[in-house]
């Protein structure tokens, strides 16, 4: 056991240096290096924009810097990764970590806890620890009781808490691992700013990972981009690197500024109505969430070939709206109709149709597609619905082939769902549904965490969709999907 | 305002209700359950438990307990006057008698069990746990911080129940659905697990340094009293069994 010193009492951070000499990773079951022959250095208090396509192993960096990949077990690792001449996996508490998901990272009930969390597994002294704790969430701006739940808190408010918790350690090196990508426009200019302000006081070392480049380009003074198979692309000043390699990373699925994507015109005709609302409210027993919630809802019409961008704050019901829309939620009070070839025979609410009969009718894309995976390969997870709707096997098959071509999904005909990439499994979700074919489609932030390639893809498939006549309902914070997509914005 | 029982150690309170049901466990009589329970009853108003918080939490209790005594009454083994019978079922003097002393153990038993606990923190659970017991400190934060997914867990169970019914597969029955709503759920459940150990690992947990706490975790006067107070209703209600007659060893 190596004998790794605690932070001594009120000691001031001290910026860390980093040193990659032809390091690389493979993990375990692969054949291939998820990262191989990275070479270089960043001094102390320099501040680092890590890019690159999804995959291309940014994450795995990352986590190799906060020493938690794993021993032999995990996998292979090649070369030398150092934290001030010490290797990565030998440094805790010189490292700080704040990753995506805002609910994965909550790790005790109460924000005090929390935050102090860290600084015990140092071994921090206890009279120490809580005017660390203290001073941390000043520094994040979260201004809420020691005591106060942690599960009650925001999206923005969890990423600072996080970053609360990484900042009570003192670490010399932070590493930011898209800490604002599932988080809508208010949080992620909380989390930035309150990044920014801890940049300011500690000087510490930052490496961010991050497809949306223009949250952080004003903080960085620094850009690593990771080719697709895991090699330095480049490295230079933000400028430079954006100004020269601006093309090749917008390939890349990069998000850079003045770079956007091309997405094809659409040339549907609004049709008929389809679906409406009348004096809706929308809401969530108590057994649903934590806690339950009632939203009373404008009159809303969709029409058959046209596209519905809805928005609206966090808690303003936009889901649960989306939900009750689909015909998975009842109203709480007021009605959602469906009508003509949406109808088509069937009852009027769509809350009263059979499971079977919404398949050609509506299809939901929920935010998380795991809730929505029920197979072990993705053929078997498009031949649900169709299987469902008792069509032939060679019809099934024709139309699963055709999904897994168009979505570019072919290669991964016999992966399992769950271990697909990101982007992948937003494809598939969307891929299901279309499998039946419905005639509306609601889908809850669809773009959510997507690299502008998937994004620009996504929004042509939806285009052509709408040409088809399909009406499309979709819940969102995306200011470039409303702007670039929708007819209709209904803010809430 | 917290009431001063709420911050009486937990680990404490888990010792009273052992000791107390460890007394009750050792003899099937009603002396002793009913003794346990009058001394239970008098105690629980000074504990800062609301009525109905106390009716609401304790209620499995008072629905389990009249339906052991009945299952009891009508299969336990006769003994005395037989009052009623039809095939296996014979209403005895003994059955009757073992009825209401069983029914008077499970209330005896469990209603400190619940009470106890209805002011119990997780977070100071786990804190006892760890430092005056001396668990293993992964053991308990891992379990402590697993504890916490479970309200996730409820929100996705929810949201697999609507992506089935999205999907076409809804109209099956809601029973023949859940296994394989359990596996997914299992799925996720792992998945978040993982996700949460980096979190944990990320923040030096499991690291090779000595933890400290946060908190300290007081095992004081307060504490042993109700360690004390647990022992003693015990206590009383054995001599008050045994003075009668009724002491009955349930061994042997």
């Amino acid at each position: 056991m190596t004998n790794v010193p605690g932070p001594s009492s009120g000691s001031p951070v001290r910026p860390a240096r980093v040193r990659a000499a032809g390091w690389g990773w493979r993990h375990a079951p692969r054949t291939r290096w998820a990262l191989r022959g990275l070479d270089f250095e960043i001094d102390p208090g320099e501040r680092v924009l890590l890019l690159g396509a999804s995959g291309s192993g940014k994450s795995t960096v990352l986590q190799a810097l906060a020493g938690v990949l794993g021993g032999s077990e995990e996998g292979e690792s090649a070369g030398e990764l150092l934290i001030d001449q010490r290797p990565a996996s030998d440094s805790q508490g010189r490292v700080g970590l704040v990753l995506q998901d805002p609910d994965s990272q909550v790790i005790l009930e109460r924000v005090g806890d929390d935050v102090a969390f860290g600084c015990e597994n140092l071994g921090v002294p206890r009279e120490e620890i809580w005017p660390r704790v203290r001073h941390a969430l000043a520094e994040v701006g979260l201004d809420v009781a020691l005591d106060r739940s942690t599960a009650q808190l925001s999206g923005g408010q969890k990423q600072r808490l996080a970053l609360a918790g990484v900042l009570a350690m003192r670490p010399g090196l932070l590493l930011l691992d898209e800490p604002t990508a599932n988080l809508d426009p208010a949080g992620v200019a909380e989390v930035r700013d309150a990044v920014a302000r801890v940049l300011e006081s500690t000087g510490a070392t930052l490496v961010v990972v991050e497809h949306r480049v223009d949250v952080w380009l004003p903080l960085v003074d620094r850009v690593i981009v990771l080719s697709p198979d895991g090699a330095l692309l480049a490295d230079g000043a933000p400028e430079d690197v954006l100004q020269s390699r601006g093309e090749e990373l917008a390939e890349l699925g990069v998000w850079v500024p003045g770079h956007p994507h091309a997405v094809a015109p659409r040339v549907s005709a609004p049709g008929t109505r389809v679906l409406g609302t009348r004096d809706l409210t929308v809401g969530r027993s108590v057994a649903f969430a934590a806690n339950g919630f009632e939203r009373r809802m404008p009159d809303l019409g969709f029409l058959e070939g046209t596209s519905t961008a809805i928005t609206g704050p966090n808690g303003s019901g936009k889901s649960t709206l989306g939900l009750t829309l689909a015909g998975l939620l009842p109203p709480i009070a007021g009605t959602a109709s469906a009508r003509g070839t949406l109808r088509d025979g069937a009852s009027e609410h769509p809350i009263d149709w059979r499971s079977r009969e919404l398949l050609t009718r509506i299809g939901t894309v929920f935010q998380e597609p795991e809730h929505q995976f029920l197979r072990s390969t993705v053929r078997e997870e498009l031949a649900v619905g169709p299987r469902a709707l008792k069509l032939s096997s060679a019809e099934i098959a024709a139309r699963i082939d055709e999904l897994l071509q168009r979505l570019r999904l072919d290669a991964l005909a016999d992966a399992n769902p769950f271990t697909l990439s990101g982007g992948e499994k937003r494809r598939l979700s969307v891929a299901t549904i279309l499998a039946t074919r419905p005639r509306v489609l609601v889908l809850d932030e669809p773009t959510f965490g997507q690299d502008s390639r998937t994004w620009a893809e996504l929004l042509g498939l939806l285009g052509e969709l709408v040409d088809e006549g399909k009406a499309i309902i979709a819940m969102t914070h995306d200011r470039r999907f409303v702007d670039t997509f929708a007819d209709r914005e209904v803010r809430l | 305002m917290t009431h001063p029982f709420s911050r009486i150690n937990p680990v404490a309170k888990l010792g009273a209700a052992l000791l107390l049901a460890a007394c009750l466990v050792l003899t099937v009589d009603w002396v002793s359950a009913g003794t346990a329970l009058l001394l239970e009853l008098a105690a629980f108003p000074f504990l800062g438990i609301r009525a109905r918080r106390f009716w609401l939490r304790t209620l499995p209790v008072w629905v389990a307990a009249p339906l052991t005594g009945i299952t009891i009454l009508l299969y336990g083994r006769p003994s005395g006057t037989i009052y009623w019978e039809w095939f296996a079922v014979r209403i005895s003097d003994g059955s009757l008698e073992l009825a209401l002393a069983t029914m008077l153990r499970v209330v005896a038993i469990g209603l400190p069990a619940v009470v106890l606990f209805i002011t119990v923190d997780a977070t100071d659970l786990a804190d006892g746990l760890a430092q005056v017991w001396r668990l293993p400190s992964r053991f308990v934060l891992g379990a402590l911080a697993a504890f916490r997914l479970v309200g996730l867990f409820a929100n996705d169970w929810r949201y697999l129940e609507l992506a089935r019914r999205a999907r076409g597969v809804g109209d099956a029955g809601r029973i023949r659905r859940i296994p394989g709503q359990v596996f997914a759920l299992l799925v996720l459940a792992i998945r978040r697990g993982s996700k949460l150990a980096v979190a944990m690992e990320a923040r030096g947990f499991g690291g090779p340094i000595p933890r400290t706490w946060a908190r300290e975790s007081r095992f004081e006067m307060g504490e042993w009293a109700t360690l004390i107070a647990g022992l003693m209703v015990g206590m009383i209600a054995i001599a008050a069994a045994v003075g009668t007659g009724h002491w009955n060893f349930i061994v042997g």
